[in-house]
């Protein structure tokens, strides 16, 4: 029952990656010849539980979309192992595997997109749109697709009366549930979501969230959850990395993270938020300097020239992602001597 | 004369006469901006935060117009005021006012320069436009300006092109650009939403370091409760076109009165929430605003909305106690129906 | 790690309510289930230039099916008692009553000039008859007929109207033009066509595939834009045979056109293709195991269909103009074939035009369909992408 790529191995993390990297060559000039690399992910490792929700945070250009790409082999990854256990129960590289060995578990694993407006096709209607999983895995009957597809928008809080209508007759929120019902169709056992919410109006967010919390609750999902939100993050997440310029630099709890955070960076990063209280209007880290350019990342830790604490050393030696606590991994030399500030559980 | 405002507006009305029908972008807007205060306009998409901000520079493109209300500006020479709305859009004064004595900072950088010219050549000129300087004088104030907005080695960066800066740097040359003419009200249209968090809190502290220092006027519209919380000294609440509270910062975070901003700010993500904490929303979407309801705008996703009062009657922006003012029947009687 | 406990902290159960109330007129619920074609169809609609210049499209197609109909003289008849006629005004009343007719003309030769000379003579009125016999053709190459539009009664029309005068070789214009139409219509239409299948299939290849093949096409591309025309032309036309007879020849200036067309729908259809492979909608059919052909036949090709109708629209004009200068210039279609660069081609000398100015009429119509064509093509386009 195996074919090539295949291993069989007992563990219980769903998905664990394993130095991933992901380099982007630059080309020059008429010959297109590669003068140099953009190291959008730069050898990463995480695992995520059944049933639990990661969130990649970062800003933008940290890799973070780069790596949910990856994950899906909508990119293939330069190096590294991306291992996923499926349904039947193998483990399978997905990053090694050639695409079309692929197909057998790809429906496993599924996505939710950024805009609302891009991700459906805007010459199909709702039926269409979700019914197309399901008929690319052989659901030939249409009573049967058009019964999964009344119960998917159901399960999405959308009125089946919809299913005759074209995208353009919904509003950014609603698109957004047409988006989720689509990548539950298949019931897939790993939600990858690219910030699903960032595009849609504030009062609009919360439903989404909410409508996220509740399907994992009901149907076992594990999520992925790709944000620079860190307010959202907080909400979504059982456990919380944080990227910067290609490396992930810290990787926690969600409470533990955003109470006691161990790496300058997530400080700042927590500090930065605008908080909606004036009364907090208090004294903010603000980071000097831009964030490092990926094709010209600075020698030692990339954090270094914008960080308060640096010493000699985070100049000239990379910080390995380390475990300071139990499920507290850092990468900072100075992890375990610094004391930071966080943000405290209010309300 | 110290409490008189800056700038008032009353009742402001920016229709969009489309094909499919009237868009009334901003209905019946009113508010003032002190000077040397920071006033945040905040609401979600279709509110009209951004087409206030046009009228008032006139800017509002076709099929656009101001179809009522007024924008009075007090100038500084004769103590006098001018009312924008009243001004040719195309006309000599109101030129002299844009860029001059209120200047406007846009969302997207990239597109707000000519990728032709150098930064430092796009400032002189706004400069030589609204001032009679020489050209030396000129780039030597342009080189001021960058310095001041924190960009570093500004002799050099001035003769730099649009693309070859970051975001928050061309962020920070448009705010240098908005300054050049000491202008009495900037007006930044949702300055930091392209902007990473963490350049976001750059730029937020330069806005607000830039205000102390000249003492300008700041309009900061954004979706971003926690920038308004962080910035502003007044808040305006829009929502479809229409003011639903305005108020001090404190109150309108601590004692919102209308019921949009009491669920819009419990819906909004926290970061102090209890991690999976589920947030209470505000049910339905925002209508199309080709279909706005009638009567108060809100009523169809409002919990506390009185049947056949709310969707019935448009309630008016009014007083609630001496420093908020809301437009919800839940604070006053309808009054006689003034015609829509 | 097993995970039992309650999930969403706060959340007491309670299951968000379904979303959003039935409140829909029945014009938004039109507006909600309509394709995109009926969308982009009342987009145009609302487009009057484009609706009108539609309009006229169509009628000079059907100008084209139903030429010689319209036509009242054989086009290819000569007759040197009848050269170049002026136009000859028709007279819709007579004494009061309705009766189209023209004026008997009178030739002569001027004793000075050796140029024949006509005159009306207004006391023969030649009265115009609809639906009258004339000279027998093959009514949409159906079966065989003499009937026209117009013509006279009894006598033969060829000898007595002549409503836009008459060439060097006495052929009258009008009838002329209405069937030059059907050439120079036809032609553009091959020519597109043509273009349209090369266009699509290496724009598609190029598109779809990247990488050398790519690099490969679009140099080809560059290289033959960067030919310019009228000279490849005239070598193209000087390389035909001869003794070619019509047929070939208008099959030969065929491919001539559309071997520069068709890089512009190739780089068309490879731009829509490269912004589309990058759209999230493709993305996630890919995710869903969705295959390659039905992604490109279900989620690509129709995204830029209305694009390619649009931009053959826009070609269509270009195709034409190009045959009517070749044509002029004497490199395109030769007599006997009509077009209306042939028809131009009598036009070539100044003398000519200052005496006889009505042989530029065959502009008129050319200038009308390129016009109307670009109109058209221009209100597609708007209609197809109304944020492009």
């Amino acid at each position: 029952m195996l074919y090539n790529g295949v291993i069989i191995r007992m563990v219980v993390p769903l998905l664990e990656v394993r130095n991933l990297q992901r380099f982007f060559p630059i080309r020059r000039g008429l010959l297109r010849r590669v003068v140099g690399q953009v190291r959008a992910v730069d050898d990463i490792s995480f695992q995520i539980n059944k049933g639990e929700t990661l969130s990649l945070v970062g800003e933008s250009g940290c890799g973070k979309t780069t790596t949910a790409r990856c994950i899906l082999r909508a990119l293939k990854p330069t190096a590294g192992e991306v291992l996923f256990q499926t349904a039947a129960g193998d483990v399978v590289d997905t990053a090694g595997l050639p695409k079309a060995a692929l197909a057998p578990f790809r429906h496993q694993m599924q996505m939710i997109f950024q805009d609302p407006f891009s991700s459906l096709n805007p010459r199909m209607t709702v039926f269409d749109i979700i019914a197309e999983p399901l008929l690319a895995s052989g659901v030939r009957s249409r009573g049967q697709r058009r019964q999964r597809v009344e119960r998917l928008l159901e399960l999405v809080r959308l009125r089946p009366e919809f299913m005759q209508r074209y995208p353009h007759a919904f509003s950014g929120g609603q698109r957004q549930r047409i988006g989720i019902a689509r990548a539950l169709a298949l019931n897939p056992s790993l939600i990858v979501a690219d910030e699903p919410v960032s595009a849609l109006d504030v009062s609009v967010q919360a439903q989404i969230l909410n409508l996220m919390l509740e399907l994992q609750d009901e149907l076992g999902l594990t999520y992925l959850f790709v944000a620079h939100d860190l307010s959202v993050v907080k909400h979504i997440s059982d456990r919380v990395a944080v990227m910067y310029v290609g490396k992930i630099v810290e990787i926690a709890e969600t409470d533990r993270l955003f109470k006691a955070p161990k790496h300058p960076y997530t400080e700042a990063l927590l500090s930065a938020v605008p908080k909606p209280d004036p009364r907090l209007r208090s004294e903010r880290i603000v980071l000097q300097g831009e964030v490092a350019d990926p094709a010209h990342p600075p020698g030692g830790c990339y954090f270094h020239p914008r960080c308060a604490h640096a010493i000699e050393r985070c100049r000239t030696e990379t910080p390995a992602l380390e475990e300071v606590q139990p499920g507290h991994q850092v990468a900072c030399h100075r992890a375990r001597e610094l004391t930071l500030k966080g943000v405290g559980a209010r309300r | 004369m110290i409490n008189a405002p800056l700038l008032s507006v009353n009742n402001l009305k920016t229709w969009f006469f489309t094909d499919e029908g009237t868009v009334k972008a901003v209905d019946g807007a009113s508010f003032e901006v002190g000077a040397g205060k920071t006033v945040g306009i905040v609401g979600e998409s279709g509110c009209g935060k951004s087409v206030t901000a046009l009228s008032i520079l006139r800017i509002v493109q076709e099929p656009g117009r101001i179809v009522g209300g007024e924008i009075q500006l007090r100038r500084a020479d004769e103590a006098g005021c001018v009312d924008l709305a009243k001004l040719d859009s195309e006309g000599k004064e109101i030129r002299a006012i844009r860029g001059g004595e209120i200047a406007l900072v846009f969302q997207e950088p990239m597109t707000s320069f000519s990728p032709h010219y150098t930064i430092g050549n796009q400032i002189v000129e706004t400069i030589q436009l609204h001032q009679d300087v020489g050209k030396e004088e000129a780039r030597n104030r342009t080189i001021e300006l960058l310095r001041m907005v924190g960009i570093p080695r500004p002799e050099r960066r001035i003769d730099e092109y649009p693309f070859e800066l970051s975001g928050g740097l061309r962020q920070r040359v448009m705010i240098a650009m908005a300054l050049s003419c000491n202008p009495k009200i900037l007006i930044a249209d949702e300055p930091t939403t392209a902007l990473d968090v963490t350049t976001q809190a750059q730029i937020l502290d330069l806005l607000r370091e830039i205000q102390e220092r000249t003492g300008m006027s700041v309009i900061i519209i954004t979706h971003d409760m926690g920038v308004i919380a962080e910035m502003a000294d007044d808040v305006i609440v829009m929502y479809l076109g229409r003011v639903v509270e305005s108020g001090p910062v404190d109150e309108i975070f601590h004692q919102p009165k209308h019921p949009y901003t009491q669920a819009l700010l419990r819906s909004i993500p926290s970061i102090f929430a209890e991690p999976r904490a589920k947030l209470p929303t505000i049910a339905g979407s925002i209508p199309h605003p080709h279909n706005r309801p009638v009567g108060c705008p809100f009523h169809p996703r409002c919990v506390e909305r009185i049947a056949g009062v709310c969707d019935v009657h448009a309630p008016q922006l009014r007083p609630v106690n001496e420093l908020q003012m809301a437009s919800c029947f839940l604070y006053h009687e309808p009054e006689e129906a003034p015609p829509s | 790690m097993s995970k039992a406990k309650p999930r969403a902290a706060g959340g007491d159960s309670l299951r968000s309510e379904l979303e959003e109330p039935l409140l829909t007129t029945a014009a938004e619920e039109r507006v909600s289930v309509a394709t995109q074609w009926q969308l982009m169809w009342w987009r145009f609609r609302r487009h009057r230039l484009a609706m009108i210049s539609g309009a006229v499209i169509i009628a000079f197609y059907l100008v084209a099916a139903f030429a010689d109909f319209l036509a009242y003289a054989d086009p290819h008849k000569t007759e040197a008692f009848r050269s170049l006629i002026a136009p000859q005004p028709i007279h819709f009343f007579d004494e009061g009553r309705f009766s189209p007719h023209v004026f008997a003309l009178i030739g002569k030769r001027d004793p000075r000039t050796f140029k024949r000379v006509y005159e009306p003579d207004p006391t023969r009125k030649v009265p115009l008859r609809f639906f009258a016999e004339g000279y027998q053709y093959k009514f949409l190459g159906l079966f065989k007929t003499n009937r026209h539009f117009i013509g006279v009664e009894g006598g033969n029309a060829e000898e007595l109207i002549f409503l836009l005068g008459t060439d060097q070789l006495g052929r009258d214009l009008w009838s002329r033009m209405m069937v030059a139409c059907r050439l120079s219509l036809l032609i553009g239409l091959a020519g597109v066509t043509l273009s349209l299948v090369l266009g699509v299939l290496l724009g598609g290849i190029s598109g779809l595939y990247g990488g050398a093949i790519d690099t490969l096409i679009q140099r080809v591309i560059e290289i033959l834009r960067s030919i310019p025309t009228i000279p490849l032309w005239m070598g193209l036309a000087a390389a035909m045979p001869r003794d070619w007879g019509v047929v070939q020849v208008y099959f030969a200036i065929t491919v001539i056109l559309s071997l520069i067309g068709w890089t512009d729908l190739a780089r068309v259809v490879r731009g829509r293709f490269l912004a589309l492979r990058e759209e999230d909608f493709v993305l996630a059919a890919e995710l869903a195991g969705v295959g390659q052909m039905r992604i490109i036949l279900r989620h690509m090709a129709p995204s830029f269909l209305s694009h390619i109708i649009a931009a053959t629209t826009l070609a269509l004009p270009n195709m034409i103009i190009s045959e009517t200068a070749l044509s002029f210039l004497g490199l395109g279609l030769r007599p006997p074939a009509v077009s209306w660069g042939v028809l131009l081609q009598d036009a070539q000398n100044i003398q000519t035009v200052a005496l006889s100015p009505w042989l530029l009429s065959a502009a008129i119509p050319v200038v009308i369909v390129i016009l109307a064509f670009n109109f058209l093509g221009d209100g597609l386009r708007d209609a197809a992408d109304p944020y492009g």
